[in-house]
């Protein structure tokens, strides 16, 4: 029964794909089977919407007149520093830069109400946002001051790109300490009081192709509202993990870098976020489709939220001094039913990710395949999977010689 | 912890009297003056913010009634944005009276008014600053 993408976008171009959510092929594998079932079945489309801080945006402003080298100087956009190590009008915002002066977490526990993130988020709403420059001057660049708004709509390019997203299972996080804590898993109370996660489980992406036999650098995915590409693992892939029967990971495990045109996302897919006590971070919006391309991929892709377990950690010593070891294992289906159990306690458990926004994400994605306005690619290249040489290291730190 | 802003106002009677000292002694409570008005012999008018357990602030409201003072709750509320909220739930947790829920089914969050003691524990845990306190 083996397909081909070509022969599915054909499918696509004729109205006669067969598109489903990652929800929806649950129930049609249990009705039908795996051989049926991957027989009728084309596209499986999944969906994430969740926090990451590996997130950026990159911009070209388009020249002043006369020149000016912002590249090598300062530059800020609503007060918010921007990298400028490139060359003359192009910057990167990073999401979890902060505004000039904000106290962070010298006053305890900081706010971070306005970041890198909302930059980003205020642009793609097509909000006028002041940029701030400072140039050295040179023969060929001679101006050294700028100052103006700016829209997305009047840059060059404006391009979406994190280095990583779409994590692969995640950590549930705890505090097992005597005081309150502040995280980027949100804020954790005292002596098990909740426990946050933050995983569209049975509909994030990774988890519907774990071994990445789809899933590779050059795959179209639904990015921000817009479109966009997996252009490479992301940072911190880590495929040689333990795994279930079921080949999902299950600890963190694989994740992607995606890029795509921020000028055609929207601010509906891609919102600032503010966690007190940690930082700015960007929530990020992404649907990635999986073909069907024989059965063991559609297998894959029935995976269910009871089926996938996250370890549950503490954050106020294990995790950030790498302690191994978890506390315990709990399914998706307990997290999302709103308690699980740890040391023998009750937690009532929250998200970081939104369920419901990951779901629409997936109906999306469907829809557009299904009105032909969005076709599957082919990976030119996997992303290494397991049994690969791709593992993650912590860093050997060495002493510094100081010349005399 | 709960937190409660209320409105006292005192009869002439009581002005002298130290009531906030017997909120912190008998009731275990912490307070936080935001704004008084009190001129002896005259009526004394004082807005405060109490925490502590919600044993100890029913009890202490109702020290306060007890003692002939007239006890309104400050005139505020949270105010839930529905268009900024992603609905990840993070707030579900920190919210003591279930104001805040989660439709199992839709997975999404909705604020029910009346159960919501403006306690304003749900503020800082949202990441997208869809709560937020109306005076």
């Amino acid at each position: 029964m083996a397909k081909t993408i070509k022969e599915i976008n054909e499918k696509i171009k004729n109205g006669k794909a067969v598109v489903v959510t990652a929800e929806e092929i649950i129930d049609i594998v249990a009705e039908k089977g795996v051989k049926a079932a991957a027989k009728e079945v084309d596209v499986v489309t999944t969906g994430t919407f969740g926090p990451m801080c590996s997130s950026s945006a990159y911009f070209n402003f388009g020249h002043t007149k006369p020149r000016m080298k912002i590249g090598g100087g300062t530059c800020t956009l609503n007060n918010v520093p921007a990298y400028t190590g490139l060359a003359a009008v192009d910057v990167l915002m990073g999401a979890t830069a902060c505004q000039d002066g904000d106290p962070k977490n010298s006053v305890f526990p900081g706010a971070f109400k306005y970041g890198g993130a909302h930059v980003i988020e205020d642009l793609v709403a097509g909000k006028s946002v002041e940029l701030k420059s400072t140039g050295y001057g040179t023969d060929c660049y001679p101006r050294k001051v700028l100052e103006t708004g700016i829209k997305l709509k009047d840059m060059n390019e404006a391009v979406l790109f994190n280095p990583r997203n779409c994590y692969q299972n995640y950590n549930v996080a705890v505090n097992l300490s005597d005081k309150v804590i502040y995280t980027y898993m949100g804020t954790l109370r005292p002596r098990l009081a909740n426990a946050n996660y933050s995983c569209a489980g049975q509909l994030s992406p990774l988890m519907n192709d774990p071994c990445y036999r789809t899933i590779g650098i050059g795959t179209r995915i639904f990015l921000g509202g817009g479109e966009g590409y997996v252009v490479w693992q992301g940072t911190q892939h880590n495929p040689n993990v333990r795994r279930g029967d079921n080949d999902v990971p299950q600890v963190p495990s694989g994740t992607l870098a995606v890029m795509g045109d921020l000028k055609k996302m929207s601010s509906d897919w891609l919102r600032g976020a503010s966690f007190t006590g940690y930082g700015v971070s960007l929530t990020v919006g992404i649907g990635v489709p999986i073909p069907i391309l024989d059965e063991d991929i559609l297998k894959h892709t029935a995976v269910k939220d009871e089926d996938i377990v996250a370890q549950v950690v503490d954050y106020s010593v294990a995790y950030p001094q790498l302690k191994p070891g978890s506390l315990c294992e709990v399914t998706y289906a307990e997290l999302k039913s709103g308690t699980i159990t740890v040391q023998g306690k009750k937690v009532q458990t929250g998200a970081m990710s939104s369920y419901s926004k990951a779901r629409k994400i997936a109906q999306l994605l469907k829809e557009r395949i299904i009105n032909k306005t969005f076709y599957l690619t082919e990976a030119v290249s996997p992303i290494p999977s397991v049994g690969s040489d791709v593992s993650v290291k912590l860093l050997n730190e060495k002493p510094i010689k100081h010349k005399a | 912890m709960l937190k409660k802003r209320i409105v006292l106002t005192f009869p002439p009677s009581l002005v002298s009297q130290p009531i906030t000292y017997h909120l912190v002694k008998d009731y275990d409570l912490m307070f936080n003056i935001m704004r008084g008005v009190i001129t002896p012999d005259e009526e004394g008018r004082l807005v405060i913010s109490l925490s502590g357990n919600k044993k100890s602030l029913d009890e202490g409201i109702d020290y306060l009634k007890k003692q002939g003072i007239n006890v309104e709750s400050l005139a505020h509320d949270i105010k839930w944005h529905e268009n900024k909220c992603t609905h990840c739930t993070a707030c579900i947790p920190a919210c003591p009276t279930e104001a805040m829920s989660v439709n199992r089914e839709t997975m999404e969050v909705t604020f029910t008014k009346e159960k919501c003691i403006a306690c304003e524990l749900c503020i800082s845990v949202c990441p997208f600053k869809a709560l937020v306190i109306n005076f």
